[in-house]
């Protein structure tokens, strides 16, 4: 009984962990490259659910095989990221990064805002569900227990997919390299010819992106509904915090962490489940301070 | 997006048209607090169109005793500050002759003393806590719908009616105060009728949680007899769709008491045989009026203007004019036909009959109206696209609720076995 709670547990942790990872590892990449916390971010994780749930809707009104949602997801994703990140950062970031930290992060709250607001004038206040993809894919059996091979499979091969392909992107391609060269020194990068404008850009895309990506899979899995977005950025904030901001593998052994913790709550003290997330972040922070993965840096002057 | 005077032209133009000269008496204007933000805006949204239709049928005849009404709207999920504020605007620069606060119960716990102070009629449209009229002397407040109490015990005498033989019980509630209030009421009943019911699971999930995965894996190793769940909307809707994907459906039999108001987007997600609430008789298909002319009338209206079948909130609201408009009608009678002043219509609301879209309704001496409970079970049928409400019961208040003055857990305290035969209605869903 106890061995099958703890596989349960671990199960039901993996797959919120690999979904808290996709939303965060953004959060955390944009973090790490612009030194911008964006709270806008768990806006491009509602935008992201809210596009792919009703692209999703309307292509099983036209009849169209379930099985394409998947690409979909991966579209719809990089259309909210591409369009709706990159309008943000061409015409709003891209003026204020020379202005001190409150203020980027009052203009990101306000574009917060703005998005939730036109999340409701857009798809108004009734949630949306669409879960083909998860009934497609079908149930397995562990334990005894009934899982949905989505959640327990697919979610975490994707978060490690994800995992790899974002590890293999900075450390062996050019322009990860760049991404690299100005998160480690922006003067330094500037100064041998690396347009930091453009480095910036691509960054914050492929981190909204990411967050859209996160929104777009959860959708089959939850409600899509206003206020979604809020809940990740705290989230996705304790998360970056736990890892060491920028730290993508750290991202994901926290993100792990969190939903390895949560599941575990639910099962043995369900009074826990909520304040989990934090509780880890506290212990985690009191003990390393710069976070998990965090690296102590000198004060530049 | 706050109080908003969206009648305002509208009724204006409705009395030119009908040109009554000389009306001493202004509009009637009446502020109603709502959600249209946030998750509750699931109730707040269509309850607001169901008033706005509301008012402007009403204009059209003519009004209330011959006044036009003017709604405004106030937005609960702007947080409970910005809530108080603009209803003491409301009232004192607006000069509101009546308000009708809240969905929430907390907010109408907030409210209520604002508004004996403020000395203006307020009518509890919506919230269900059963703590407002037990813990408080009201002059100006009144409720014009059950509370949390007749809720829960319909619930769990429905489900001892229908499936006495249940050892393990699991619940699944909202961490907030309606998901623990209801709980509490209901668990308190159930040891009182059924003492060797074991509760094998208590998860209170975040309100707004988007994932039950952990939660549905306990459910399914422990595989409770009976699972409780009194959440609403998407919570709800999340819990249901992933309950039903891993088959938690299959063993346990599933107590939803608000699920009226999801089954709608549920649609065949839901499976057949859940035990399913409405917080009071509330139905577009009741058994005793879907074939009224107006109640007819009102599905049909209502389902143009918003694409959907009414919920239970969208009745509640219905309720709420229902009661202001008979206190209107018996405070003018009482006043010789001639439009009663304010303290005239609060005097009526003391004892008022009054019937909406379910079974007459009375408010008893400490404000809180009488209200039947309808309980039935989900059941697929042709014709709709999402399941209707099958084998109902309905239940009158008297028998289920808490005296007026006694305190819900005290009263449930003195219940024995006897409580189960409590009489209900019995009615099967007709073709």
């Amino acid at each position: 009984m106890s061995f099958q709670i703890l596989v349960l547990a671990a199960l039901d942790g993996i797959a919120y962990g690999a979904l808290v990872f996709l939303v965060a590892v953004g959060m955390t990449l944009v973090f790490g490259v612009m030194r911008i916390l964006n709270v806008a971010h768990g806006s491009f994780y509602a935008l992201g659910a809210y596009a792919a749930a009703s692209l999703g809707i309307a292509m099983a009104g036209m009849g169209l095989s379930p099985w394409l949602a998947f690409p979909m997801f991966i579209v719809a994703a990089a259309v909210v990221g591409i369009t709706v990140g990159g309008l943000m950062e061409r015409f709003l970031l891209q003026r204020i990064y020379g202005y001190e930290e409150t203020l980027q992060l009052l203009v990101t709250f306000a574009v917060f805002m703005m998005l939730e607001n036109v999340q409701r004038l857009v798809w108004g206040v009734q949630p949306y569900f669409y879960s083909d993809p998860l009934r497609q894919l079908g149930n397995v059996n562990v334990a005894g227990i009934t899982y949905t091979a989505y959640q327990t499979l697919f979610l975490p091969i994707v978060a490690l997919a994800v995992l790899i392909g974002l590890r293999w992107f900075l450390r062996y391609t050019l322009a990860g390299s760049v991404i690299v060269a100005v998160t480690e020194d922006r003067e330094a990068a500037t100064a041998i010819g690396i347009n930091a404008r453009r480095v910036f850009f691509l960054t914050f895309v492929i981190g909204v992106t990411l967050a859209s990506l996160g929104g777009a899979l959860a959708s089959p899995t939850t409600s899509v509904l206003p206020g979604m977005g809020a809940e990740m950025i705290v989230l996705s904030f304790a998360v970056a915090a736990t890892a060491g901001l920028g730290q993508i593998e750290g991202a994901a052994v926290a993100a792990l962490m969190i939903g390895l913790g949560r599941s575990t709550a639910v099962f043995f003290a369900p009074e826990l489940e909520v304040v989990m997330p934090y509780l880890i972040m506290v212990l985690v922070l009191l003990i390393r301070p710069e976070g998990l993965f965090g690296k102590s840096t000198a004060r530049k002057i | 997006m706050k109080g908003k005077p969206i009648l305002a032209s509208l009724a204006t133009a409705f009395a030119l048209a009908v040109a009554q000269p000389a009306l001493a008496q202004e509009n009637i204007k009446i502020g109603i607090t709502t959600f249209t933000s946030g998750a509750a805006s699931v109730f707040g949204v269509p309850a607001q169109a169901a008033a706005q239709m509301i008012a402007e049928d009403l204009n059209a005849a003519g009004g209330i005793q011959g006044v036009q009404v003017q709604l405004f709207f106030v937005d609960e999920g702007a947080g409970a500050e910005a809530l108080t504020t603009e209803v003491r605007r409301l009232v004192q620069d607006e000069n509101v002759d009546v308000m009708m606060a809240s969905i929430s119960s907390g907010n109408c716990i907030n409210l209520t003393p604002l508004m004996e102070d403020l000395e203006v009629l307020n009518i509890l449209w919506d919230c269900g806590t059963q703590r407002i009229f037990e813990e408080m002397e009201s002059t100006y407040n009144f409720r014009t719908q059950a509370n949390a109490t007749p809720e829960m015990m319909a619930a769990l005498l429905y489900l001892l009616k229908t499936k006495p033989d249940f050892e393990t019980i699991a619940v699944v509630n909202q961490d907030y105060a309606w998901g623990r209030d209801s709980w509490e009421l209901f668990s308190a009943a159930l040891k009182k009728l059924k003492p060797e019911v074991e509760v094998v699971a208590e998860l209170f999930p975040r309100l707004g949680a988007p994932d039950f995965s952990a939660e549905i894996s306990r459910l399914l190793a422990t595989q409770p007899d009976v699972i409780l769940s009194t959440s609403w909307g998407g919570d709800l809707d999340t819990f249901v769709q992933q309950a039903s994907q891993r088959g938690l459906f299959n063993n346990s039999t599933f107590v939803l008491p608000l699920a009226e108001s999801s089954i709608q987007r549920l649609g065949g997600v839901l499976p057949d045989g859940v035990i399913v609430g409405a917080r009071g008789d509330h139905y577009f298909l009741h058994p005793e009026t879907k074939d009224d002319e107006d109640m007819k009338a009102f599905v049909e209206k209502f389902r143009e203007r918003t694409g959907a079948y009414p919920i239970y909130s969208v009745f509640h609201m219905a309720q709420a004019f229902a009661a202001l408009q008979a206190a209107y009608d018996k405070a003018a009678e009482a006043n010789g036909g001639d439009f009663p002043d304010r303290a005239q219509v609060i005097a009526a609301m003391e004892g008022l009959e009054f019937k909406g879209y379910g079974r007459p309704l009375t408010i008893r001496e400490d404000n809180q109206a009488l209200e039947a409970q309808l309980m039935g079970v989900s059941r697929t049928v042709e014709g709709y696209d999402f399941p209707i409400i099958d084998d109902m019961m309905i239940f009158d208040a008297e028998g289920i609720m808490a005296p007026p003055g006694q305190n819900s857990l005290e009263w449930i305290g003195t219940l024995d076995a006897s409580f189960i035969e409590t009489e209900a209605s019995e009615y099967k869903h007709e073709e």
